[in-house]
């Protein structure tokens, strides 16, 4: 298989290497990744069909300059607008859409960014998704936080002065089942004002009783909407099933949470492509959701453990900036988050045109938060990262790098109700 | 003028201009006060619920009255429990009613909100509800005990003015209660428009907090808004609306 991807371990078993080549090699050892698996919720949506169509028909090289001025021109952004500000012919006039969306950016959210910081509680996966640092044949540290665990991470995160958490796991439903994820959304609504989840997809009832437990927003990442290339990253386990995970949203906000985002993982597929589909999935969730708040991600492919390889292939940042400034100007409502995959120096130039959410003291591994933010050593096992970030700013110093470019840094804005 | 006061559940201001304060940095909140001469400021309940030492709160001086207001609100049972909270927050009993259902263009629910004013104002509120401008929705805000009724001149944010001007005047002439100008307004020229109108009183915030210089265009409001009441209680001259008027009057051949 082509690919910056594939690591084989000298820890696996014979066996285990021999299951992972044929995975990785014969499709047809692979199962059905549009069949939906046992005990996976249907629901009855448009939503889908209504996205892919127009992805499949997508011909981002039929646009010409002449498109971009006119999606420029535009009021209101239609979805051939988008379309445009998403080709090849938009790049020239990256600076007057930078413009643009900084003046969309204003009418709703004025000068304010908000910050949160993701917690992963266990790093246990069941999947093999070539691209992951948690993928089930990587030889990584495996860890999950019991409750106690959970809590001391909670309150070093709080004291830092955090008010809003994303709570991230791997994905892996007989290690970090529903009820535990449950509880801890349950701790976090102790030392947190706003609790985000960002685990496997789950069921209507699930998230209805996540929801419950104190969670209000469901980040699922699509990771790419090519269907055919999601076949060939996602090998094996619950997470090679698409279109159970496209609905996930849905049932998210079917389940009573208040908002949802989304996002492609660019840099797996054809980016345009990708982030076409990401910007309508939320449009047309949102239009069938009008309450729903919705938010977007634009998180590109970063290094590993054990694969140090791994890069974004073709969306530099200009690309990037350009998709971000797309999403905004078609949807000037959606919040848009930058997270410390990317470099300061471009975080601090997005959050002047269109991103109004920013990670700030992250750690993408288990249990560490303490020596991270004090440096100080702790005994007890450690759970490795998912990914390698770029801006390791605490919150102090993006509270201040924020206030110092003119914005307003946000805490929290929110209610649970 | 020196005894003309906006009214609002009894309480008296000399200013017509509401500020926002949640789309700027915190630091200017003191000076876009002191440039708009406000007396009224609104925060978002949900804005002023942080642990952060920089709250919201904090920066507001304390002889301007708060109005906080219910934005997050999906229906008239949340909008009561965020009023509640900023009754418990020490907010004061002064609310602004938002209940928004459409995350898009942030909308009023103009159903729920008289359902929410009604509970808000028996709970000894002084209730002034965002709403749509639509003459029987505030005829039933004036019934359920509305203290002002806050119509919106174009969307949240869009800095359109008055697309909604000629249904504003039909509240303005129907309804005793002050009508205040609520979201869209861009330009000082659009307040000015709005007074002149018979509006009470003018509610801005993105508007300045956009505007390069916020200060400086806190008092350019504040000088329109003015301008434009001085006009309304003057009473406007006449507006030709086509040529000229004919020199010899029409019913110059009644004889007495």
């Amino acid at each position: 298989m082509e690919n910056q991807f594939l690591i084989d371990s000298d820890k696996l078993s014979p066996a285990a290497l021999e299951k992972k080549h044929r995975l990785e090699n014969d499709r047809s050892y692979r199962t059905n990744h549009m069949e939906y698996m046992e005990g996976m919720e249907i629901i009855n949506s448009d939503v889908c069909e209504n996205v892919m169509t127009q992805v499949k028909s997508f011909d981002y090289g039929k646009y010409s300059a002449k498109d971009v001025k006119a999606a420029l021109e535009h009021e209101s952004c239609t979805i051939e607008d988008f379309k445009a500000l998403l080709s090849p012919a938009a790049e020239p006039f990256l600076e007057q859409i930078a413009q643009k969306a900084r003046l969309e950016t204003g009418k709703h959210f004025g000068n304010t960014v908000y910050l949160f910081t993701p917690l992963y509680i266990a790093n246990y996966c069941e999947n093999y998704c070539v691209y992951c640092g948690f993928n089930c044949y990587n030889k990584i540290n495996r860890m999950k936080l019991n409750y106690e665990q959970i809590e001391h991470e909670m309150k070093v995160i709080a004291e830092s002065g955090m008010e809003e958490i994303l709570i991230l796991t791997g994905e892996s439903r007989s290690m970090s089942s529903v009820e535990y994820i449950g509880e801890a959304c349950k701790l976090a609504r102790k030392y947190f004002r706003m609790v985000g989840l960002e685990i496997y997809p789950v069921n209507t009832d699930e998230y209805r009783y996540l929801h419950e437990c104190g969670a209000d927003y469901v980040t699922v990442f699509q990771e790419t909407y090519d269907t055919d290339k999601y076949e060939t990253l996602h090998l094996a386990g619950h997470k090679r099933v698409w279109p159970y995970r496209f609905d996930a949203q849905e049932r998210a906000l079917m389940g009573g949470m208040r908002g949802v985002a989304f996002s492609a993982l660019l840099g797996l597929s054809d980016f345009r492509k990708d982030a076409l589909a990401t910007g309508l999935h939320a449009y047309f969730l949102q239009r069938k959701y009008p309450h729903a708040e919705i938010s977007l991600s634009c998180p590109r492919l970063r290094p590993i453990i054990n694969n140090d390889k791994i890069s974004p292939l073709d969306v530099h940042e200009t690309q990037l900036c350009q998709i971000i400034c797309a999403y905004r100007i078609f949807m000037p409502f959606a919040g848009i988050t930058v997270s410390s995959r990317e470099s300061a120096q471009f975080r601090n130039g997005i959050v002047k045109i269109a991103a109004t959410k920013v990670s700030a003291g992250v750690s993408t591994g288990i249990g560490d938060h303490e020596t991270k933010y004090s440096g100080k050593q702790k005994n007890s096992l450690q759970g490795d990262e998912q990914f390698e970030i770029d801006d390791s700013r605490s919150l102090n110093k993006m509270y201040s790098d924020i206030s110092g470019e003119g914005l307003q840094p946000v805490l929290n804005d929110y209610l649970y109700v | 003028m020196d005894n003309d006061k906006l009214v609002i559940g009894g309480h008296e201001f000399d200013s017509r201009f509401i500020l926002g304060s949640g789309k700027y940095s915190l630091s200017l909140i003191e000076a876009a006060i002191k440039y708009a001469g406000a007396q009224i400021i609104t925060l978002a309940v949900r804005r002023a619920n942080t642990k952060d030492e920089e709250n919201i709160l904090d920066f507001i001086p304390e002889n301007v009255t708060l109005l906080p207001n219910t934005s997050g609100a999906r229906n008239a049972k949340e909008a009561v429990r965020i009023a509640r909270l900023a009754r418990e927050l020490g907010c004061g009993n002064f609310v602004k009613v938002e209940i928004m259902r459409d995350s898009k263009y942030l909308l009023p629910d103009n159903t729920e909100t008289i359902k929410a004013t009604e509970i808000l104002a028996n709970e000894g509120f002084v209730v002034m509800p965002y709403m749509y401008p639509d003459l029987n929705v505030a005829r039933d805000l004036v019934n359920a005990g509305a203290a002002t009724i806050m119509p919106l001149a174009s969307p949240i944010g869009s800095n359109k003015g008055l697309a909604t001007k000629e249904f504003i005047q039909i509240l303005i002439d129907e309804i005793d209660l002050p009508i205040i100008v609520d979201a869209g307004i861009g330009k000082p020229s659009q307040a000015c428009e709005a007074m002149e109108m018979g509006a009470a009183a003018i509610m801005a915030n993105t508007a300045l907090a956009t505007a390069g210089d916020l200060p400086l265009m806190a008092d350019a409001f504040k000088h329109a808004i003015e301008a434009g009441r001085k006009a309304y209680l003057s009473g406007l001259g006449r507006v030709l609306t086509r040529g000229a008027s004919a020199s010899d009057p029409l019913t110059g051949f009644l004889r007495n």
